[in-house]
C-alpha cells in the first residue's frame, strides 16, 4: 500500500511512525521493536520473515563489526593506539598489538552509518506496513496477501524494483566516497598523519582556513587558489565555445548546397574519434616537446608546452588548440544531426523575405542550434571544469611556476582544480586533507551550475510536453 | 547577371572545398602519423623527427612484437570482457532509471532527479582512493570483476539524455496497454523499449568504448599485469621506465592502431544512432 502520511485536522502532515504508535494496534507496536512481529501475526510469513532475517543480520553486523566505528565516529575519536609493542603491567611482558588505523575506522564508520540509515528505512517500512494492516483490519478489508503485494510491485511500485539495483551501485561506488571525501576535508590527513604508521585527527575547519587564508601573501594558497579557479573557467569557456562553434562552422559547410562528397568529408572528420584520447594526447605531447618534431620541421626552438613566459600564455593556448582537434568531431557530428533537422520552411520564409546568407545564419540557424544544445553545452562546461585527461597528459598541469604558484600549494600554470586535486593526493608527500577541500569546491560549483540552468531549461519544464 | 551569380556560387564553392581540405588534412595527419608509426620497422622504435628517414621500411614488425613480447592479446581478452560485462549493465540500469523516472510518477521523483544530477557532477576520479578501499574491504581488488562493477556502478547518474528520449513517447500508448491487462514490465519490454532503439545503441556504444579508453581508474584498481585493460598496458609500455617510450612507441602505436579499429568500425556502423542519441535528449519544447 502506498506509505502516505496522513493529514490530522489541521491540514498538517503527520510523521506515519508516531501515528502508528499512537494509534496502532499492540501487534503494531510490538513490530517496533520485533521487526515482521505486525506482518507474522497478520499472516504476511513470508514478507515478516523477511523483516525477522533482515534485523538479525543488522543486530548482528552492529554487534561484531559496525557497532564499534559508528562509536568511534560519533565520539570524535579516529583511533589512539598505534600498532607496535606495548608494555602489559599484569603479566610483565611486552605484547605485540594491532592499533588503531584512522583511515579504516572512518572508511568503515561511514560504510556502518549508511546502513544503518538503510536499515532504518526498512524499520520505517515494517512499522507503517504493519499499521497498514490494522488500518485495513478496522475497516473491515482482508489484509493484502503476498499476490496483492506482488501485483502492486509490478504495477503502480514498478519503479521499486527497478530503481532498486542502481541506486545501490551508486549508493557504493558514489555517495559513500563522496561521504568519505568530504569528511577526509575536516581531518589532518596527509604525508605527515599516514595510517598505520601514524594516525590522523579530526581539525575541524583548519583545512579551510588554509585554503582561503591570505597569509601566504600573492603566492600563497589564497591567491593561487583563486589564479587556478580563474584558468578553470577561462579553459572551460574556451574550450566549449571553440568546440562548439568549430564544430557547427564545419558542419554549415559541409552540408551547404552543392557540396559533394558530403559523407566522405563528414568520415575524414570523424574518424579522429576512433583514437582513443589518451593516444592523442600522449602523441600531441611528443610532437609539441622542445624537441620534438614540430620544431625539428619548423627549425624553430619554441616551448609550445613548457614556456612560463607571460603566464605561460603559450602552453595554454597550445592545450585549448589541442583540445580543438581532440573536440571538434564530436560537435560536428552532434550538429549535423540537428542542422538536417531544422524545418526547411524557415529558411525558404527567409530567402523569400530577401534575407541573406550571414542573416539566416544568425536569424535561424544559431537560435535554433542554441536553445536545443542548451543542456548539451551545460554538459559539456562541467565536463571541462572537470577534464583531467587533456591538461594532465599534455603539460601535465606544469610549467612550474615558483613567481605566481609558490608557497607550498603544489599547483601549476596550466593546473585546473582537478589537476590540482590529483597532483595533491598522488605526491609523494601527499596532502588529501587539502586535496577535498578542492574536491568539496569543484562539487559546489558544478551542481550549483547545472541544477539552476537544468531546471531552467524548458527540457526540464515541460518533461510531458510530448506525452 | 545570372553568370556573374553563377560565378560567385562556383568561386565560394571552391573556396569551401580549399577550407574543408586544408582542415581535413589537419585532422586526419596526426593519424596518418599513427599508422604509419605502426607500420615503421627501422629506422628506430620510438620517436622520429625527420618524416621520411633514409633507411626507412615497413611492415608488420610491431604487430609481431606486440603479440609475441607483450602480453597485448590477454589485455585486449581482458578489454573484452570488461567492456561487454559492463556495457551490457550499464545499459540496463540506464534504461531502468530513465523508464522509472520518466514513465512512472511517485513522490521521491523531482528530489530524486535532483540528487542523481548533483551526483553527477562529482568527478568519479576524485573519490577513488575510497573506491579502491570500498572495494578492498569486499577483497575485489585486482579483479576485473571490480572494474565492471566501477565502470557500472554509476549509471544511474546519465539517465539525462534517455529519460528525455522516454518523455517523447505519448502516454496514450501505454495507457491503451495497460487497459489491455498489460503491467509495467510489460510496457516496459514490448513498448517502450521498441521504440528507443536510437537510445539504446547510443548507450550501448559509449559505455562499450568507455573502458578502451580509461587508464586512470585501472591503475589505481588493478596493480597484475595479466589483469591490465588494453589502454593501461599501452600507457604502461611507454611509461613504465625512462627508456621504455624509445624502446616501445612503435609497438605502441600498433596497439593503438589495433584499439583505433576497434573502435572505428563500431562507430561508423552505428554513427546514425549516436547523433539520434546525442541530439534526442535535447530536440523538445
Amino acid at each position: 500500500m502506498e506509505e502516505k502520511a496522513e493529514k490530522n485536522p489541521m491540514g498538517t502532515r503527520k510523521n506515519g511512525v508516531i501515528l502508528a504508535f499512537k494509534n496502532g494496534s499492540a501487534v503494531t507496536r510490538l513490530s517496533f521493536l520485533f521487526m515482521g512481529f505486525g506482518q507474522i501475526a497478520r499472516g504476511q510469513i513470508a514478507k515478516g520473515v523477511g523483516y525477522m532475517v533482515l534485523q538479525a543480520l543488522f543486530t548482528l553486523y552492529t554487534l561484531f563489526f559496525g557497532g564499534r566505528y559508528i562509536l568511534h565516529l560519533f565520539s570524535g575519536d579516529l583511533g589512539s593506539r598505534l600498532s607496535g609493542e606495548h608494555w602489559n603491567e599484569e603479566l610483565q611482558i611486552f605484547e605485540k598489538i594491532k592499533g588503531d588505523n584512522s583511515f579504516l575506522i572512518l572508511l568503515y564508520g561511514v560504510i556502518s552509518i549508511v546502513l544503518a540509515l538503510l536499515f532504518v528505512f526498512v524499520w520505517r517500512m515494517n512499522v507503517k506496513g504493519s499499521y497498514e494492516n490494522d488500518k485495513r483490519l478496522f475497516s473491515g478489508h482482508k489484509v493484502a496477501t503476498l499476490q496483492d503485494d506482488l501485483h502492486e510491485l509490478f504495477n503502480r511500485k514498478f519503479y521499486t524494483l527497478l530503481l532498486a539495483l542502481p541506486l545501490l551501485g551508486l549508493l557504493i561506488f558514489t555517495v559513500m566516497p563522496l561521504l568519505f571525501m568530504v569528511l577526509i576535508a575536516f581531518t589532518n590527513y596527509d604525508y605527515a598523519h599516514m595510517p598505520p604508521g601514524r594516525l590522523f585527527d579530526w581539525v575541524g575547519f583548519a583545512n579551510f582556513k588554509t585554503m582561503f587564508s591570505l597569509s601566504g601573501g600573492t603566492s600563497g594558497f589564497a591567491f593561487v587558489f583563486l589564479r587556478v579557479l580563474l584558468w578553470t573557467f577561462v579553459w572551460a569557456f574556451f574550450a566549449t565555445f571553440t568546440n562548439y562553434f568549430l564544430g557547427l562552422i564545419i558542419a554549415l559547410l559541409i552540408h551547404k548546397k552543392g557540396i559533394k562528397l558530403k559523407a566522405l568529408w563528414r568520415t575524414l572528420f570523424v574518424v579522429a574519434i576512433a583514437i582513443p584520447q589518451f593516444v592523442t594526447l600522449l602523441l600531441m605531447q611528443k610532437i609539441l616537446d622542445g624537441d620534438g618534431i614540430l620544431n625539428k620541421l619548423l627549425g624553430t626552438n619554441i616551448l609550445w608546452l613548457t614556456d612560463q613566459r607571460y603566464f605561460s600564455i603559450l602552453p595554454r593556448l597550445m592545450i585549448i588548440l589541442v583540445n580543438i582537434w581532440i573536440g571538434v568531431p564530436y560537435t560536428l557530428l552532434m550538429s549535423s544531426g540537428i542542422l538536417m533537422n531544422i524545418p526547411t520552411d524557415y529558411y525558404e520564409a527567409a530567402r523569400i523575405d530577401g534575407a541573406n546568407a550571414v542573416r539566416i545564419f544568425f536569424a535561424i540557424t544559431m537560435p535554433y542550434m542554441l536553445h536545443i544544445t542548451t543542456p548539451y553545452l551545460i554538459t559539456q562546461f562541467v565536463g571541462n571544469i572537470n577534464n583531467f585527461n587533456v591538461i594532465w597528459l599534455l603539460t601535465g598541469g606544469g610549467p612550474v611556476d615558483n613567481v605566481y604558484y609558490g608557497g607550498g600549494t603544489q599547483a601549476q600554470s596550466t593546473d585546473l582544480l582537478v589537476t590540482w586535486l590529483y597532483r595533491l593526493t598522488t605526491d609523494r608527500n601527499p596532502t588529501y586533507n587539502v586535496a577535498s577541500v578542492i574536491g568539496i569546491v569543484i562539487f559546489v560549483i558544478c551542481s550549483v551550475l547545472s541544477l539552476i540552468t537544468f531546471n531552467r531549461t524548458s527540457a526540464a519544464k515541460n518533461e510531458g510536453a510530448f506525452q | 547577371m545570372r553568370k556573374l551569380k553563377r560565378l560567385g556560387r562556383s568561386a565560394s564553392d571552391i573556396l569551401t572545398y580549399v577550407v574543408l581540405a586544408v582542415l581535413g588534412i589537419l585532422w586526419v595527419l596526426p593519424i596518418v602519423y599513427l599508422v604509419y608509426t605502426a607500420f615503421r620497422v627501422t629506422p628506430s622504435t620510438g620517436i622520429i623527427n625527420t618524416l621520411f628517414p633514409k633507411d626507412l621500411r615497413l611492415g608488420f614488425g610491431n604487430f609481431t612484437r606486440l603479440f609475441q613480447d607483450t602480453i597485448f592479446s590477454r589485455w585486449l581478452g581482458n578489454t573484452l570482457l570488461v567492456s561487454f560485462s559492463s556495457c551490457a549493465l550499464t545499459t540496463a540500469f540506464v534504461l531502468m532509471v530513465s523508464y522509472a523516472l520518466s514513465r512512472m510518477r511517485f513522490r521521491l521523483r523531482k528530489p530524486l532527479m535532483n540528487v542523481l544530477l548533483v551526483l553527477g557532477m562529482f568527478p568519479g576520479f576524485m573519490s577513488m582512493i575510497a573506491v579502491y578501499f570500498i572495494l578492498k574491504a569486499m577483497s575485489l581488488t585486482n579483479s576485473l570483476f571490480a572494474l565492471i562493477l566501477v565502470y557500472s556502478g554509476s549509471a544511474a547518474l546519465s539517465y539525462y539524455i534517455c529519460k528525455g528520449f522516454f518523455d517523447t513517447v505519448p502516454k496514450a500508448m501505454e495507457e491503451a496497454a495497460i487497459l489491455d491487462g498489460a503491467n509495467q514490465p510489460m510496457v516496459f519490454w514490448k513498448i517502450i523499449l521498441p521504440m528507443a532503439k536510437p537510445i539504446i545503441v547510443y548507450t550501448v556504444l559509449t559505455s562499450f568504448i568507455s573502458p578502451w579508453c580509461d587508464f586512470i581508474f585501472v591503475n589505481t584498481i588493478i596493480s597484475d599485469r595479466n589483469k591490465y585493460t588494453v589502454s593501461l598496458g599501452l600507457y604502461k609500455m611507454i611509461n613504465a621506465e625512462k627508456n621504455s617510450f624509445n624502446d616501445n612507441f612503435t609497438v605502441f602505436c600498433a596497439g593503438a592502431f589495433i584499439v583505433g579499429a576497434i573502435i572505428v568500425t563500431l562507430f561508423m556502423s552505428m554513427q546514425r544512432y549516436y547523433v539520434e542519441g546525442v541530439t534526442s535528449g535535447a530536440v523538445k519544447g
